[in-house]
């Protein structure tokens, strides 16, 4: 089956996003695909690599980073989102006129319509929130 | 494009967190892909529809207004749960732009029709 997956809450603020994680994990363990994850609200905090927990504590964007780099995992984090809450790349950076970036990879920053397209193309999408 | 459909669903205030807003920038976009949109209110959600936003004290931008552009999306299923109303005091007079005020389980009903729900 066809997964895609929104993320819509902050990393160790909330449960949300490490059971996103540990469900993509079963997911992909299972031989299903997942088409796209989707960072929305808050979500968009998963991906900012300055994220520097205590060493006896799971790094949550590290976590992302490497399932996506072994998977080949699309991660998608909201452009507009990421605005409000300063998640910068480099054409965020240059666009606004920062000095700054600190989206780990293989994040990217896209619009909202990737979610859309995610519920398009995947069999479920399945929401980590509230 | 294929067109699935998609559903809504607010659950909180509109203001005190963001939900309410990026919610419907989610509406918005989905129906500008051209997807079967309709939004569900329930719990504190039927407060986000409430008229006369004064929001200029706590210094947020409004979003009532945006209610009342979303004809032009056609989006035009927005659902209203009866419950959350009476619970708040609220009928759907109150409201700022016209409505289909469903039972619980009738709105549970059109839930289970969709193909995605997305809650906030």
């Amino acid at each position: 089956m066809k997964f895609a997956i929104l993320v819509s809450e902050g990393p160790y603020t909330h449960q949300a996003t490490d059971t996103a994680f540990l469900f993509a994990q079963a997911v992909l363990a299972k031989g299903h695909e997942i088409f796209r994850v989707f960072f929305y609200h808050d979500g968009v905090y998963n991906a900012t690599r300055l994220t520097t927990p205590p060493q006896d504590d799971r790094n949550i964007v590290k976590r992302w980073t490497k399932l996506a780099e072994e998977n080949n995992l699309d991660m998608v984090v909201c452009v507009a989102a990421a605005q409000r809450r300063g998640i910068v790349d480099d054409g965020e950076m240059k666009r606004n006129g920062k000095d700054a970036t600190n989206l780990a990879e293989p994040f990217r920053i896209s619009g909202l319509g990737q979610l859309i397209e995610a519920g398009i193309q995947a069999d479920r999408l399945v929401v980590f929130g509230d | 494009m294929t067109t699935k459909q998609f559903m809504i669903v607010n659950r909180k205030a509109p203001y005190g967190t963001i939900y309410g807003w990026e919610a419907l920038e989610v509406v918005l976009i989905a129906a500008a892909f051209e997807q079967d949109v309709s939004m569900a209110f329930l719990d504190d959600g039927v407060y986000q529809l409430k008229k006369g936003h004064q929001t200029k004290g706590i210094e947020i931008k409004a979003f009532e207004k945006t209610f009342g552009a979303l004809e032009d999306y056609d989006v035009t299923k927005i659902y209203v749960d009866q419950e959350s109303l009476t619970e708040r005091g609220l009928t759907a007079d109150d409201l700022t732009i016209a409505v289909e005020v469903l039972s619980r389980a009738e709105i549970g009903k059109r839930m289970e029709e969709q193909d995605i729900v997305l809650s906030f």
